[in-house]
């Protein structure tokens, strides 16, 4: 386990020291982007399309211009005079800002109504004739790969079908070899439906062109504030608006989980118009705006899992088909168009695995956000676990004991996966033992066959995934070709407090706790007496911003080296005013002393005042330092995850009565912020399991546009949550932590829909795709009977 | 979200509403807790152009017995409810209801008599009315009516009450020795409006037979149900398993439910059936204590 | 049409003009820059805007400002005096019962409204009193701690 190395009042890592920020949120304080009201501000609202796909036949104005108070209405073709009306996505493909001729998805944005104020916009927009021809929409993806389908993206050079690309990894045909010589081979395509982040709070941005300065001010909801300034200028840079003149400022943020990585078109329309006007331009989203644009999964995963007879797993397959909707705006930072989907072949050891993908287009809202987890991990996990349950189930075999006598060892890390990560560190079988013990496992075992013999429906399922997280390395990730790393920027300030700032931006997480904790555990300042700054492009180092679970992996690993830059600097300091040479110098948290003679001792406040006034002959002044950090690999979280359900055969009522989580990240920097990212995570697991999931009709049209139907999950639904860990430090992190705050996400969804199907398997039923309702256990259970 | 323009006006008294309504029409409409009316109003699926808010009128809330009759003030909020030591001793029917409703934050300002007045199947309180045999008592125009709860329910948000009356209260025959009632639905998460609802009101005689029953559903149909197939295969009688088991299956049979994001039809069914037996028993237990 | 109203907030007097259709919530924000009150879902479903109207819980996106002449309002900026805490605050502060920020005024509102109506509720009550208002980010576990902790606080001070 870990030990603390500072004392609580220095609040190093090990500490679960109170959050710094909670009081201007307990308050009331928090600054969020609709908080934000500048001096003559006006406000924007978008008209959108009701068709899922239509051509526009024309746009009329007037009536929305006749209402005092709206100033403009903008459209496609006013955005086409500066060439704005498209722009380019991450993966290469293009998006419409505004259109000109025809609309893609149900919502999608058609033409922005700019007034005084938010009452009078909502009228303009309301006031705005649009004339549709809708056409008939694609919305099953599977048909969109049929050869009479219409071509829903002529606007393409040489897009001759509505497939997107191609995207292979691994051997296929030794994969199919060793399967089909397999003694058990278990297939089955899951789904993991569209869902969405649902952030209480929407998107939203300011944005403030000053027409004298030439300078563009930008409060926006985003993730990651340095990468959009870059596309801002990359994208916007022809009518005048250079990097050096863009500031984007990410005030405090209420939730992100993946949704407020991408820009979103009405960031560009509100920048546009404040651009034209010149006054600033407020565009928040409501909450049907939000659910219906953007979104996450979407994976249709056929797959294979081939075995001995005893449950030696020898082969993987997974063929998948993804739905990115009209265009891939996935907000994926990854060279691979799947992210990190070749996690998919899990915390086994076995050599041949093979994962293919699809991605189609279709009259579907683009998107292609994470749900709080790594690019695509969650559906790599889900398959993986969802089909080692399967073949546990087939061949009468423990999934527990299955996944024993298949875990990859811990002494075979670092282990290089079938599809080329390299895996850090873990220790499966500890991890998982640890679970099993902490819910009784055995004694649930032994319930089960009761109830069972009673009639009665019990399920116990296990998740034991491998996550991926932490981009970079920079060989693997890259925003529009810049190196995924992250920064840290260190002052210490000349009476021995410090601020600190970064490239990432906290929309929960914590940093200004966890981020002080580490400076505060590598110079022994007490964590108290570090200010953390994040989020303005003016002030923080250049940095990719938080999602991802990265922040740990990437900047909290730039504090510590950076730390370690002045500490090394602090020790010349120390030598100097102790008159003793560098060598007799040694470090104990928050002091240098002399070596045999620890009476003789500087701290680090006394050296920080003294590279202000008092520094040795020829060294630079001052107590600052910055890193840059590129990890060499990615951090591999893992956990256990076990949850024991009840169902009602009659009603189909889940009764989900316990569920441990053990997860190890690695060190822990904060133990209560991990455990309460943890609960989180678990919720926003749970959600995507029983409740989630947004339905289409067959014209395209949105059927749970509202939090009334869209079903995030209450206090109620959301069971008391078990945690532990089990801390198998990372090897290549300079403080052996990994990220953690999505593993829960990633990991609950399988142990659940395990667990249920697990309880469903005396009735015959071997496969349920999320999310799973009492309706479809209900249906399913008469579907057997 | 921000509903479309409209003037607002403040009723001080029942007939203030009634001349302000009368005055404004079909394009007005009353508004009591408005959290049915006004997220209709905020995603533009209903735009009156006056609102008539009676809920400052004095008066309009109370929970009492009056003689044979419980009174309930139509301005009574749910919380109110919720919270009245004689709904909790005497009427579980209600203290039952209450718990599933939206939630407490919505329930401070939602009142009985709108959560009746809108015509909402998926409304929870109009299937207790109908078990309960309630009376609806309005004034308009036309003076005070009183308006039986089978005559009250016309349609998908329609009902008797003309555009001016008011629905001022809610009478209901009193709880009495050997009877018992209850209500539970299924929802999709807490706060959600229901799959399926089922109301029971059961009256015993002292030798234990069924004088009177009544069953209200939700939302298993356009307009709020009552379940009268099942209702007189129970009056009458001493209730059997064997009894129960019958009417949950007819209410499974005579239910209209549609399949939707809440479930398939067949589902609804079995569900409402599931329901409809589950509480009788415990409007049963309930009467035999 | 504009309607004079006057009424209380966080114990001051305030009057002022406001359209008939005027949120409540938009009232308190951009006319009182009281911004501690959030909008998150525009349905009366997420409970960010919940505040306390004559010492009630609301939802102040479901409510007209024009309705709430005469009354009494209390937003997260007026349940303690300026740098001090209300238990409840303090009680999500020691059992990490926020992350984002942005649920948080509207639940711990909720919450005092819970107390006040039942100041010793069970695990299952709490969660039942605060479904109305949703938390994206802590999975809700800590917040129940708190709302107990909170509880027992309150109770000793009584």
């Amino acid at each position: 386990m870990f030990k603390c190395k500072t004392s609580p009042e220095v609040g190093g890592m090990g500490h679960s020291v109170k959050r710094k920020e909670d009081a201007r949120f307990l308050h009331g304080k928090g600054k969020y982007v609709d908080d934000v009201k500048l001096p003559g501000q006006l406000t924007m609202v978008m008209v959108r399309s009701p068709y899922a796909y239509a051509k526009i036949l024309s746009i009329n104005k007037d009536k929305a211009l006749a209402i005092p108070g709206v100033l403009a209405v903008i459209t496609g073709y006013d955005l086409k005079e500066f060439n704005l009306h498209w722009m380019p996505t991450l993966l290469s493909d293009t998006q419409m800002v505004l259109p000109t001729d025809t609309v893609m998805h149900q919502s999608q944005e058609v033409c922005a109504v700019i007034a005084t104020d938010r009452y009078v916009a909502v009228d303009g927009a309301e006031a705005v004739e649009v004339e549709y021809e809708p056409m008939q929409a694609i919305v099953d993806p599977y048909k969109a790969l049929d050869k009479n389908a219409p071509l829903l993206r002529p606007d393409k050079e040489n897009q001759k079908d509505n497939k997107i690309y191609h995207w292979e990894q691994g051997d296929r045909n030794k994969t199919d070899d060793v399967i089909s010589k397999a003694d058990v081979v278990v297939k089955e395509r899951i789904y993991l439906p569209r869902i969405h982040v649902a952030s209480i709070e929407t998107c939203g941005c300011v944005a403030s062109f000053d027409k004298d300065t030439g300078k563009l001010l930008v409060y926006l909801t985003t993730q990651a504030p340095h990468a959009i300034r870059t596309i801002v200028a990359l994208v916007a840079g022809h009518v005048g608006l250079s990097e050096e003149k863009i500031r984007i400022i990410s005030p405090d943020i209420g939730g992100g989980f993946g949704g407020k990585v991408p820009v979103y078109p009405a960031y560009v329309v509100a920048i546009a118009a404040s651009f034209l006007i010149g006054k600033p331009v407020k565009w928040i989203e409501d909450r049907s705006e939000n659910l219906v644009n953007g979104f996450a999964r979407d994976y249709h995963m056929d797959c294979e899992l081939a075995a001995t007879k005893d449950g030696k797993i020898q082969a993987f397959k997974v063929s998948t088909l993804a739905d990115h909707g009209y265009t891939d705006s996935s907000a994926n930072p990854s060279k691979y168009p799947t992210g990190m989907f070749s996690i998919c072949t899990g915390s086994y050891d076995y050599e041949h695995a093979f994962a293919e993908l699809d991605a189609v287009y279709t009259n579907k809202a683009p998107g292609g956000v994470a749900y709080r987890c790594s690019f695509r991990v969650t559906e790599a996990v889900h398959a993986i676990e969802r089909m080692v349950d399967k073949l546990a189930a087939e061949i009468g075999k423990d999934p527990a004991q299955l996944r024993f006598e298949n875990f990859i060892k811990k002494e075979q890390f670092p282990y290089d996966s079938p599809l080329g990560w390299t895996y850090d560190s873990g220790d499966y079988k500890a991890t998982l033992e640890k679970a099993m013990d902490m819910i009784g496992y055995e004694d649930y075992k032994k319930e089960q066959a009761e109830k069972r013999a009673q009639g009665k429906l019990m399920g116990i399922g296990i998740c034991t995934f491998t996550e991926v997280v932490g981009a970079g390395p920079s060989k693997d990730f890259d925003i529009l070709g810049i190196a995924m790393f992250d920064s840290a920027e260190i002052r210490v300030h000349p009476t021995g407090k410090a601020l600190a700032r970064f490239g990432t931006k906290s929309q929960g997480q914590g940093h200004e706790t966890t981020y002080a904790q580490i400076l505060a555990e590598e110079l022994g300042i007490p964590y108290t007496d570090i200010e953390i700054d994040e989020g303005d492009t003016d002030t923080s180092p250049y940095g990719l911003g938080t999602y991802a679970s990265r922040s740990t992996p990437t900047a909290g690993a730039a504090a510590a080296i950076a730390a370690r830059k002045l500490k090394d600097k602090g020790k010349k300091i120390a030598a100097h005013l102790l008159e003793v040479s560098e060598e007799d110098i040694e470090w104990e948290v928050g002091k240098y002393f002399v070596k045999g003679a620890p009476d003789k001792s500087k701290t680090i406040q006394e050296v920080a005042f003294a590279a202000y006034t008092n520094f040795p002959e020829g060294m630079e002044p001052g107590f600052e330092a910055t890193h840059y950090y590129d990890p060499p690999n990615l951090t591999f979280p893992n956990g256990a995850y076990i949850c024991v359900v009840e169902v009602e055969e009659e009603t189909g009522a889940i009764d989900v009565k316990r569920f441990v989580a053990i997860d190890d990240c690695g060190n822990i920097i904060n133990p209560m912020i991990v455990e309460g990212q943890v609960h989180g995570g678990l919720t926003q697991g749970i959600a995507p399991a029983m409740y989630e999931g947004i339905e289409y009709d067959d014209e395209g049209n949105v059927l749970n546009g509202t939090l009334m139907d869209y079903l995030v999950p209450t206090a109620v639904e959301s069971p008391n949550w078990e945690t532990g860990h089990t801390i198998t430090p990372s090897p290549h992190h300079p403080l052996g932590a990994k990220g953690v705050a999505e593993s829960p996400t990633v990991g609950a969804p399988p142990a659940i829909a395990n667990a249920i199907i697990d309880a469903l398997a005396p009735l015959g039923i071997k496969h349920l795709d999320i999310p799973i309702t009492p309706a479809k256990v209900w249906d399913a259970i008469q579907a057997h009977k | 979200m921000i509903p479309s323009n409209f003037t607002y006006h403040k009723a001080t008294s029942i007939q203030d509403a009634i001349a302000l309504s009368k005055t404004h029409g079909e394009e007005a409409k009353y508004m009591s807790g408005g959290h049915s009316l006004l997220p209709m109003m905020k995603l533009r699926f209903a735009s009156p152009e006056h609102i008539i808010d009676i809920s400052k009128i004095d008066g309009l809330s109370y929970i009492k017995e009056d003689g044979e009759t419980l009174k309930l003030g139509a301005l009574t909020t749910q919380t109110e409810m919720e919270n009245s030591s004689l709904i909790k001793e005497k009427y579980d029917i209600f203290s039952d209801s209450v718990k599933l409703t939206a939630d407490p934050s919505v329930r401070n300002l939602g009142t009985i008599g709108g959560n009746i007045a809108h015509g909402d199947a998926a409304n929870d309180q109009p299937a207790l009315m109908l078990a309960l045999r309630a009376t609806v008592i309005a004034e308009g125009i036309d003076g005070k009516k009183s308006i039986p709860i089978d005559e009250f329910f016309h349609g998908f948000y329609m009902t008797a009450l003309d555009a001016s009356d008011v629905l001022v209260e809610i009478q209901i025959p009193k709880a009495k020795k050997g009877s018992g009632g209850a209500y539970h639905k299924v929802e999709r998460k807490a706060g959600d409006y229901a799959t399926a609802g089922v109301a029971i009101h059961i009256e015993l005689d002292d030798h234990g037979t069924c004088q009177q029953i009544g069953i209200g559903l939700t939302n298993v149909s356009a307009v709020p149900m009552r379940l009268e197939r099942g209702e007189e295969i129970l009056r009458g009688q001493k209730i059997t398993e064997d009894l129960i088991k019958q009417v949950g299956k007819i209410a499974s049979e005579d239910a209209e439910p549609t399949s939707d994001l809440r479930g398939s039809e067949a589902y609804k069914r079995s569900i409402v059936n599931t329901i409809t037996q589950r509480m009788i028993r415990l409007a049963l237990e309930r009467a035999q204590k | 049409m504009k309607h004079k109203i006057t009424l209380t907030i966080n114990g001051e007097n305030v009057t002022s003009e406001v359209d008939s259709r005027l949120l409540l919530v938009h009232f308190i924000r951009e006319n009182l820059d009281l911004t501690g009150t959030h909008i998150g879902c525009d349905t009366s479903g997420c409970g960010a805007c919940t505040i306390m109207l004559n010492g009630q819980s609301i939802k102040s996106c479901t409510y007209l400002a024009v309705r709430a002449d005469g009354a009494e309002i209390t937003t997260i900026e007026g349940i303690a005096a300026e740098g001090t805490n209300h238990p409840m605050q303090k009680a999500f502060h020691d059992q990490h019962g926020l992350h984002c920020g942005f649920c948080t005024p509207g639940m711990v509102i909720r919450s005092i409204d819970l107390l006040k109506n039942n100041p010793n509720p069970t695990e299952e009550e709490i969660r039942w009193g605060i479904s109305g208002n949703l938390c994206r980010c802590t999975g809700y576990n800590n917040i129940v701690k708190a709302v107990q902790q909170a509880a027992t606080e309150m109770q000793k001070e009584s």
